[in-house]
């Protein structure tokens, strides 16, 4: 019977696949000799000259549990930087640090430094709010607000109070939908509801919403993980366009996208940075172990 | 992993063979829970249609009522004996000597105390009235002669509606043989006739039945509804804004939260207990005045509209609060740009449905002296007042006939503002709410 034997066949691949999967615990047990701080201690080039944002660090805990361990990372100006790792790894929970969000989580606890543009945001004095205007943020599901394609962008100049007038705000929201590259899409539907628009369109609506404020930096957290293939591609020209204007940290879990859009890669692991380094070095000649089994397909 | 739980592969056409065995007993409890649904849809359905005819069935004919056509003659030796024609005068006048009279002239053969009497007790009390307002309202018919369509009294009214069982024996009904005898006479002659009962959308309680009107009652409701909904609603909404946005998740938050849904199983008796003795007994508030009864409902309805509010709330995708937050908007700014813009549908939904079931609640009204007989409608919230649905248990309990039809028109009114207020429920919903 074919089917019977394909699936013995399965389980015999699947009895190596387990030893392989366990790979990455048998990499812990080995280290637990040297102790945890050396095993898990950051590889590579954390630190660059004239950093726009600088972590040293960084702890993150929800509650008991121990999200971010000892991160210090700095993201140069007009860079991509990317940060890949299985799933859990915290790396969302560490791009959403850069902007406070993790304020919002009642049992989250950020320790450590970190600095945009040499000042601590974490600083008592420091409004989160002037923050995250500085700091713009795009999720992983699209998410336009329930308004107009052009309410959605004019959102943030005007709360900011950025426009003076119509004209002015007219101006704001019609180049920042340009330079997400929306505009001759929707420019004869400005009036339509945000969520009226295709999944891919509605993200690059979303990146113009927070371009229109005007930030420094800009986190994506895995923009592309809900969108086909076409609509990828033409966010990630888009992230390769807003380099030259913004500095960009992007979570992502494509290794692919990694590599097609960042200058530097960070890898995490378990709340560890474990390696971090030019793009093409991490992916073609990682140091670490753990690094070298992750973008080898063995774990992750 | 030492211990393997893994078995062969189980052959393919017992596999089949199995699932194939299985099917027809999982198709057989799938018809039995549809049939079981279905029955129960009907049961449902079959109550709520009885319910329907029997309060239509009893209540439409309170909606008309008798009149009997009086050749009235004003006359000036009984109104205004001094010919004064001031105010104090006409409205002290002994106005039935008049119907008196016009029955009199209708029924000239009629004589004697009790046939008189007899005679006289087809038309209503409030004729009398009717002609003092008349007048008063304009003395010239002073000396004149009109025909006027007065009010029949409710016993007769009720044989007209045909709720008399003539087959009885006459001293076991309250029209007599010899009023049937009149009233068929007036048929006769056109002089008596079922109108719409306009009274009783203008009136309020009264001893007479067809004198009796919901209007004093139904004020009352309005008055009671708009300080419930002024208060519960931004009471709630803003509590429920606080618990779901800004409050701290600690021991004390659970508990405040854990008593608010308690709070809205509590029965309303005790709300009303709550209302007798804080707002009547201790801030000193009059008795039976809606401004009370709207309070003590208020309170009533807040859980309800806290958790129909933070429901509501709750159902705002956490994106958009995510999306508004990284923008650098505050938090007032994302609840109230955001948040309750699309929350406001669900709440306003729960808010109404809250007040239908406020509108609707007799118990804590009792404890707080809406029991009231009320005739005059009330002005303002400190007025005494009733409200429909203790007017409703009250003329239950009247022993006149005339009031059984009187009490499902009043469900019939009562109803009808639930089927108001729900519909614009359902109107608010579909209006405002936005897709995402």
């Amino acid at each position: 019977m074919p089917l019977g034997s394909k699936q013995a066949g399965f389980i015999g691949n699947n009895e190596s696949d387990l030893k392989d999967v366990q790979l990455g615990k048998r990499v812990v047990s080995s280290t637990d000799q040297i102790g945890e701080f050396e095993a898990f201690a950051t590889v590579g080039e954390a630190t660059v000259d004239d950093p726009i944002i600088s972590i040293r660090h960084c702890n993150v805990h929800y509650g008991d549990t121990h999200a971010i361990k000892d991160v210090s990372l700095d993201i140069a100006r007009n860079e991509v930087i990317s940060m890949i790792g299985p799933s859990g790894c915290g790396k969302s929970t560490f791009i959403r640090c850069l902007n406070r969000m993790n304020d919002t989580i009642e049992t989250a606890r950020v320790d450590g430094e970190i600095r945009l543009d040499g000042d601590s945001i974490y600083a008592k004095e420091v409004d989160p709010v002037l923050l995250r205007a500085r700091v713009g943020m795009v999720f992983q599901k699209p998410n336009p607000f329930p308004k107009s394609v052009y309410e959605n962008v004019a959102y943030g100049p005007r709360i900011h109070g950025l426009a003076r007038s119509r004209a002015e705000l007219d101006d704001i929201v019609f180049s920042s939908l340009d330079r997400a590259g929306l505009y001759s899409e929707v420019k004869s539907r400005l009036e339509e509801p945000g969520t009226a628009l295709s999944g891919g369109q509605q993200q690059r609506l979303c990146i113009a919403r927070t371009i229109a404020v005007n930030p420094e930096v800009i986190l994506m957290d895995e923009p592309c993980s809900a969108l086909d293939p076409i609509a990828t591609a033409k966010i990630e020209d888009l992230i390769e366009e807003l380099r030259e204007n913004f500095s960009i940290a992007i979570v992502t879990h494509s290794m692919q996208q990694a590599a097609r859009v960042s200058q530097r890669t960070a890898y995490f692991h378990m709340g560890h940075l474990i390696e971090v380094g030019a793009t093409d070095k991490v992916f073609t000649n990682p140091v670490h172990r753990l690094t070298e089994d992750y973008v080898t397909g063995r774990i992750g | 992993m030492t211990d393997s739980v893994r078995k062969p592969i189980a052959n393919l056409d017992e596999t089949r063979a199995l699932v194939t065995a299985s099917l027809q007993g999982r198709y057989r409890r799938e018809r039995i829970f549809q049939a079981a649904g279905v029955v129960a849809v009907l049961l449902s359905v079959g109550f709520v249609l009885f319910f329907f005819t029997s309060i239509v069935g009893k209540g439409y004919s309170a909606f008309s009522q008798t009149y009997i056509k009086l050749d009235i003659y004003f006359d000036p030796a009984v109104i205004d004996p001094r010919g004064t024609r001031a105010v104090e005068d006409l409205s002290g006048a002994n106005y039935a000597a008049l119907v008196k009279d016009a029955l009199q002239g209708l029924f000239p053969k009629v004589t004697g105390r009790s046939s008189t009497r007899e005679l006289r007790r087809i038309i209503s009390n409030g004729a009398a009235y009717a002609l003092q307002d008349m007048t008063v309202a304009d003395p010239r018919l002073i000396g004149s002669r009109r025909s006027l369509w007065v009010l029949a009294d409710d016993e007769i009214d009720m044989y007209m509606k045909g709720n008399v069982d003539v087959e009885l024996d006459s001293d076991r009904r309250k029209v007599s043989d010899e009023q049937i005898a009149w009233v068929e006479q007036l048929r006769e002659d056109e002089r008596i006739e079922l109108r719409f009962n306009s009274t009783f959308f203008t009136a309020g309680d009264s001893r007479d039945p067809e004198l009796s009107g919901i209007w004093a009652a139904a004020k009352g409701s309005l008055f009671m509804l708009l300080i419930c909904m002024g208060l519960a609603f931004p009471l709630g909404v803003a509590a429920a804004i606080y618990l779901e946005e800004f409050a701290p998740r600690n021991r004390w938050v659970d508990l405040i939260e854990v008593n608010i849904n308690n709070l809205a199983a509590v029965p309303s008796i005790v709300f009303g207990l709550l209302g007798l003795s804080v707002f009547i007994n201790f801030l000193g508030l009059p008795r039976s005045a809606p401004l009370v009864g709207g309070l003590v409902l208020a309170l009533m309805t807040l859980p309800t509209v806290i958790i129909a509010s933070r429901s509501a709330i709750t159902a705002v995708p956490p994106s958009i609060r995510e999306a508004a937050l990284g923008l650098g908007a505050s938090r007032v700014q994302t609840v109230s740009h955001h948040v309750l813009p699309l929350a406001l549908p669900g709440m306003l939904t729960g808010a109404i449905l809250g007040l239908a079931r406020a509108l609707g609640e007799t118990a804590p009204l009792l404890m707080i002296g809406m029991v009231a007989f009320i005739v005059e409608a009330p002005n303002t919230p400190l007025d005494p007042s009733s409200a429909l649905p203790v007017q409703i248990y009250l003329w239950a309990d009247s022993p006149e006939r005339a009031f059984v039809e009187r009490t499902s028109a009043a469900i019939l009114v009562l109803l009808g503002f639930l089927l108001v207020m729900n519909a614009s429920a359902v109107w608010l919903r579909t209006k405002f709410e936005r897709r995402w």
